[in-house]
């Protein structure tokens, strides 16, 4: 193979990876500009909400962050609830490692970071595709992503509050709960989701009601979690078809 | 350093032992008990669910509303559509009621 195919293979798949990441930042884009506005209404500064789509890069736990932000709560437990928020996460780099054993333990320990539930999607649809993952494929298609991530963090830190004057009016203040619904019906066709649903919800409002924030979400999600490992196992998916649905769906 | 700064920092590379742990462990097994792995596939509806239920009980019919039809819209559509729809019916009905 000469110099010049192997680059222009190259550009190929850096351009190939750029289009499949179209989508996936187009979509994600409004809840960055939420999650700024959000953060900044919760007592976040304009560099710290920037910081953090920086560092931590994952919508739904950066939201569950600022909320309890603005509850004055332990530290430890915001910490502990991003983490919480983000486990599903170990499935994603489970499956896809198995497709990379082409790379070096270095470039997977930086790939990884950009390894959000769209980016495994699409990563999967590639192999699915029956083509192989590429280092430069995968940076055109997640480098974009987080560099809008945390470009529309910025715009909606920085804007959010003259764009969204009454925040009641707008839904402001409850479109996370409907964001959050929407997140754990994704989730619907996992193995007991139904009885995991009803018990954590019953749970958490139960400790809402008697122990108190933010308490209510570990107590609630661990009562959720020890009656799906209890219920009798079923014929369970191989654990990468598992993630493939979630993320897909 | 702030105490917000070492939150974003420490949330940030817990997240990034998420993303990393799944492989760094599981390349060392072949298989996981059953009930580890029932277990960790309810984590994120179960944790998601707890983050909604207060919040829906705390509602009216305007918040119940939205969450009703960004759950049935999200049967058949994407979830981004669903919360489109969800929080259209949100905004409205505030508009209607207030």
């Amino acid at each position: 193979m000469s110099a010049t195919s192997v680059s222009s293979d190259r550009v190929d798949h850096l351009w190939k990876g750029v289009r499949a990441g179209v989508p996936i930042f187009v979509a994600s884009a409004p809840f960055a500009v939420l999650f700024g506005a959000m953060a900044v209404e919760n007592g976040l500064t304009v560099a710290q909400a920037v910081l953090m789509s920086a560092a931590v890069y994952g919508g739904a736990s950066q939201m569950v962050g600022i909320e309890l932000f603005g509850q004055h709560v332990a530290p430890w437990l915001i910490v502990f609830s991003i983490f919480a928020v983000n486990f599903r996460h170990v499935l994603y780099s489970a499956a896809i490692g198995q497709h990379v054993p082409h790379w070096s333990p270095l470039r997977k320990a930086v790939a990884f970071f950009f390894l959000v539930d769209p980016v495994f999607a699409e990563s999967e649809r590639r192999v699915e595709n029956g083509k192989r993952i590429t280092i430069i494929w995968y940076a055109g298609m997640a480098l974009p992503m987080y560099c809008s991530w945390i470009l529309m963090t910025w715009i909606g830190a920085e804007f959010g509050s003259q764009v969204m004057p009454d925040a009641h009016a707008i839904g402001l203040d409850f479109l996370l709960s409907i964001y959050f619904l929407g997140l754990v019906m994704g989730f619907r066709k996992r193995p007991r989701w139904l009885p995991v649903v009803l018990v954590s919800a019953v749970v958490s409002v139960i400790a809402y009601r008697t122990i108190g924030s933010p308490w209510h979400v570990s107590i609630g999600a661990l009562a959720g979690i020890l009656l799906a490992a209890a219920l009798p196992p079923r014929a369970a998916l191989p654990l990468e078809a598992a993630a493939v649905e979630e993320a897909t769906s | 350093m702030s105490v917000n700064l070492w939150i974003i920092l420490l949330g940030g590379l817990a997240t990034y032992l998420t993303r990393i742990g799944g492989h760094i462990v599981l390349s060392r097994f072949d298989s996981i008990h059953p009930r580890v792995q029932a277990g960790l596939e309810a984590v994120p509806a179960a944790v998601l669910t707890t983050l909604v239920a207060p919040a829906a009980m705390n509602g009216g019919p305007a918040e119940w509303s939205a969450l009703l039809v960004a759950a049935l819209v999200c049967l058949r559509a994407p979830m981004f559509i669903g919360f489109v729809a969800g929080a259209a019916v949100l905004i409205a009905m505030r508009h209607w009621l207030a």
